[in-house]
C-alpha cells in the first residue's frame, strides 16, 4: 500500500507539486491520470524516494519512507520513465544484475526470469544483447528487472508510452494479473481509455494538484458527464482556473 | 555480494565487450609513449651517430693550394666535393651545404710561418647543416693546434707556450643523467597514460549512463549511492592501472633495447624502474579516476564529458613545465604534491638517482589523502536530486 499525504515540490520558481495526497490500495490499480507537465512524475519521483519532497510524507506499507529509504525501495518495483538497458549485456543479464543488486539468490533469479519472460512474452529475445531493440522489447526489459524480486509495490510511469496496440494490450493483461495477485498498482498516464479500462481507483492531476478521485463511476457521477473524457475535461476545467502555476512533468 | 563488487564487475564485464575503448585504454594508450620513445630517439640518435661516423661531403675550391692541408683533413672524414662557380649563391639558395675556400696566398702565407686563412661558407639559419659545421671546424682547428704545436717544437721550444690555460673537463652528471634529458618527457607520457586508460569507462559510466536514460533506474534499487559510486570507481581505477602497467612494461622493454642495443643509450629504464614506480601509480590511478567521476558529473551529455575531460589531460603538463622552466632541483616538499611527486620519482629513477622511503611515502600519503578528499565531494555531488535526471 502506498500513502501520499499532503506532497510539496518545488523546482526553482515552479512548484510541480502543490499538495497532493492519495492513497493506492493493495490489489488494486490506481491511475494518476493527468495533462503533460501536471506533476505525475515528480510525484512519482517522490513515491519512489528519487527525490524527497519539500513538505508532506510517504508511507509505503505502513512504514515512513523517508526513514529508511533502501527498506522502502525493497519492497518497491519501479518503471520510470528513464528506461535505458545496458545494450552491451543481455536482456537476461540486464535482469540479472538488478537481481543481484535487489540481493537475490543465482536459483530464485533464474526462476524469477523464467517466469517473468513467459508472462510477458520475452523467450524469444531474452538472451539477446539489448541493442536495437524494439521499444516494446525494450519497455518489457524495463519491467521484468523491475519487477525481479517481486515486489509487492508497482510504480509504473507511463508505461505504454511508444508501445504498439498489441504490445499495449499485452501490458494491460499483465497489470490485471499483478492486481489479481494482491499487488498494489500505481501507475501514470495521459491516456484516457487506458485509465478508464484498468484502475479501480482514479486520481487526476493538473497543475501539481489533485483535481478529483474516486472510481470512474464516481467521477461521471461527481462531473455530471456521461462519459469519462468529458468528466475529465469538466473537472480539469472546473478547478485549474483557480491556480495558473505551470508543472514539471 | 557486496552492491559496490557487483557495480564493479558489471561495469569491468560491459566494458570488456567494448572493442573501441578496450583499443584505446589498452592498446593504443599505453603503446603509444613508448612507441614514441624508440621512434624518436633512433631517428635522432641514429642520424647523429651516422653523421658522426659518415664521410662528411665539402665542396672544396681551391684545393690546390694547400695539398697537405687537405689530404689530412681526408684523414679525418672530409670527403671532397669538386669546386663550383659563384660559391655563395649556392649556400644561399641551399644547393651547398658546406664550402670550404682556400685563397691563392694559402701557400705563400704558410711558408712564410704566418697564419694563413681560410675560408667557410654556410648558412646559420640552417639548424640541419650545425653539425657538419661543427665538425669540419674541429677538423681545421686540430689541424691548425697540430701544425702550430709542430711550428714551436721545431723552434726548440714547448708546445705548452701556448696553451696557458689547460681545461680539464670532468663532467659529474652520470652517464645516465645526461641521457634523463632526453627522456623528460617520459613521465608525462606515464601520466596521460593513467588518464587515457579510464576516461572511456569513466564518461560511459556516469555521464552515459545518464544520457542512455539508465541512471535513474539503477539508483532505484535499494543500494546506496556510494556503493554504486565505489563500484564505478573501482572499475575506472583498474583500468587505469592496466594501462599504465602494459605503459611501464612496454617503456622496460623499449629501454632493454635502448639501452643496450646499437643506441647504447644511458638510461635507466629497466625493471627496477618499472617497479619502483607502479606502487607510486597505483593511487595516482585511484585519484585520476575520482577526479574524472566528479568532473563528468556536472557534465550534461557524453560530449560535454569528453571536452571536459580532454581538458583534464593537461593538468600532469603544467607541474612538469614548472619544474623544467623554472630549473627546481628535486626537493622533498614535491613529493607532497599528488602527480608533481610521481613525476618527480620518474625522473629521479630515470636519472638513476635514488627515490627514497621518504620521498616514496610522503607521494602516498599525499595522494591517498588526495583520493579520500576528492572521494568526498564526488559523493556529495552523487547524494544530490539534480544528478538522476536525465537532462
Amino acid at each position: 500500500m502506498i500513502e501520499a499525504k499532503n506532497l510539496y515540490k518545488r523546482f526553482g520558481p515552479v512548484q510541480a507539486v502543490n499538495g497532493v495526497s492519495f492513497v493506492a490500495q493493495d490489489g488494486a490499480v490506481t491511475g494518476l491520470l493527468g495533462p503533460n507537465g501536471a506533476g505525475k512524475t515528480t510525484t512519482l519521483r517522490m513515491l519512489y524516494t528519487l527525490m524527497q519532497p519539500d513538505q508532506g510524507q510517504i508511507v509505503i506499507d505502513g512504514r515512513d519512507a523517508a526513514s529508511d529509504p533502501l527498506a522502502a525501495r525493497r519492497t518497491l518495483g519501479v518503471l520510470p520513465d528513464a528506461r535505458g538497458l545496458y545494450k552491451r549485456l543481455s536482456a537476461r543479464e540486464n535482469i540479472e544484475y538488478y537481481a543481484q543488486l535487489q540481493g537475490l539468490s543465482k536459483d530464485i533469479t533464474q526462476q524469477r526470469i523464467a517466469q517473468l519472460s513467459a508472462t510477458l512474452g520475452m523467450q524469444e529475445f531474452i538472451d539477446r544483447r539489448t541493442e536495437g531493440f524494439s521499444q516494446g522489447q525494450r519497455v518489457k526489459t524495463a519491467i521484468a528487472r523491475a519487477l525481479i524480486h517481486n515486489p509487492r509495490n508497482i510504480i509504473l510511469d507511463e508505461p505504454t508510452n511508444g508501445l504498439d496496440v498489441m504490445a499495449t494490450r499485452s501490458l494491460r493483461d499483465f497489470i490485471k494479473q499483478l492486481k489479481a495477485d494482491g499487488h498494489c498498482v500505481l501507475f501514470s498516464s495521459h491516456i484516457m481509455q487506458e485509465v478508464a479500462a484498468l484502475c479501480d481507483h482514479i486520481v487526476i492531476i493538473a497543475h501539481g494538484r489533485v483535481v478529483a478521485q474516486g472510481s470512474a463511476d464516481e467521477l461521471r457521477m461527481q462531473s455530471q458527464c456521461d462519459n469519462l473524457e468529458d468528466a475529465f475535461v469538466a473537472l480539469l476545467d472546473d478547478k485549474t482556473s483557480i491556480g495558473n502555476q505551470a508543472g514539471l512533468s | 555480494m557486496n552492491a559496490a563488487l557487483i557495480v564493479f564487475l558489471k561495469e569491468l564485464r560491459e566494458s570488456l565487450r567494448d572493442k573501441r575503448s578496450l583499443l584505446n585504454a589498452l592498446l593504443i594508450g599505453p603503446l603509444l609513449g613508448p612507441f614514441l620513445f624508440v621512434i624518436l630517439t633512433k631517428t635522432l640518435l641514429g642520424r647523429e651517430i651516422e653523421r658522426a661516423e659518415k664521410p662528411l661531403p665539402v665542396v672544396v675550391i681551391g684545393a690546390e693550394h694547400a695539398p697537405n692541408l687537405i689530404a689530412a683533413l681526408e684523414q679525418t672524414g672530409l670527403e671532397r666535393k669538386p669546386a663550383i662557380d659563384n660559391p655563395e649563391v649556392a649556400v644561399r639558395s641551399q644547393q651547398v651545404d658546406l664550402v670550404l675556400r682556400i685563397p691563392a696566398d694559402y701557400a705563400e702565407q704558410w711558408r712564410a710561418g704566418k697564419s694563413a686563412q681560410v675560408e667557410l661558407l654556410y648558412d646559420s639559419s640552417r639548424r640541419e647543416v650545425n653539425s657538419q659545421l661543427q665538425r669540419l671546424r674541429s677538423m681545421l682547428y686540430g689541424q691548425s693546434q697540430l701544425q702550430g704545436s709542430l711550428r714551436i717544437v721545431a723552434r726548440g721550444l714547448s708546445p705548452e707556450l701556448t696553451r696557458p690555460i689547460q681545461i680539464a673537463e670532468r663532467d659529474q652528471a652520470t652517464p645516465q643523467a645526461r641521457g634523463a634529458l632526453l627522456y623528460s618527457m617520459l613521465p608525462y607520457f606515464l601520466m596521460l597514460t593513467a588518464l587515457m586508460g579510464g576516461m572511456f569507462l569513466a564518461i560511459d559510466a556516469t555521464a552515459g549512463e545518464r544520457e542512455r536514460q539508465s541512471l535513474e533506474p539503477l539508483l532505484i534499487n535499494p543500494v546506496s549511492r556510494s556503493d554504486i559510486l565505489l563500484g564505478k570507481l573501482g572499475a575506472i581505477s583498474v583500468f587505469s592501472l592496466c594501462s599504465v602497467m602494459l605503459s611501464l612494461g612496454a617503456f622496460t622493454v623499449a629501454g632493454l633495447w635502448l639501452t643496450h642495443g646499437p643506441m647504447n643509450l644511458p638510461v635507466v629504464l629497466n625493471l627496477n624502474f618499472a617497479v619502483k614506480l607502479l606502487p607510486l601509480m597505483i593511487p595516482l590511478c585511484m585519484l585520476v579516476a575520482v577526479l574524472q567521476v566528479l568532473v563528468t558529473a556536472f557534465a550534461r551529455s557524453f560530449r560535454e564529458a569528453q571536452t571536459w575531460l580532454g581538458l583534464l589531460q593537461l593538468v600532469p603538463v603544467i607541474p612538469l613545465m614548472l619544474v623544467t622552466l623554472l630549473e627546481l632541483k628535486p626537493e622533498l616538499w614535491m613529493y607532497w604534491v599528488p602527480l608533481l611527486g610521481q613525476e618527480m620519482a620518474a625522473l629521479q629513477l630515470l636519472r638513476g638517482a635514488p627515490v627514497g622511503w621518504l620521498e616514496t611515502s610522503a607521494s602516498l600519503l599525499s595522494t591517498l589523502t588526495a583520493v579520500t578528499l576528492v572521494f568526498a565531494i564526488t559523493r556529495r555531488v552523487y547524494a544530490s536530486e539534480r544528478l538522476a535526471i536525465a537532462a
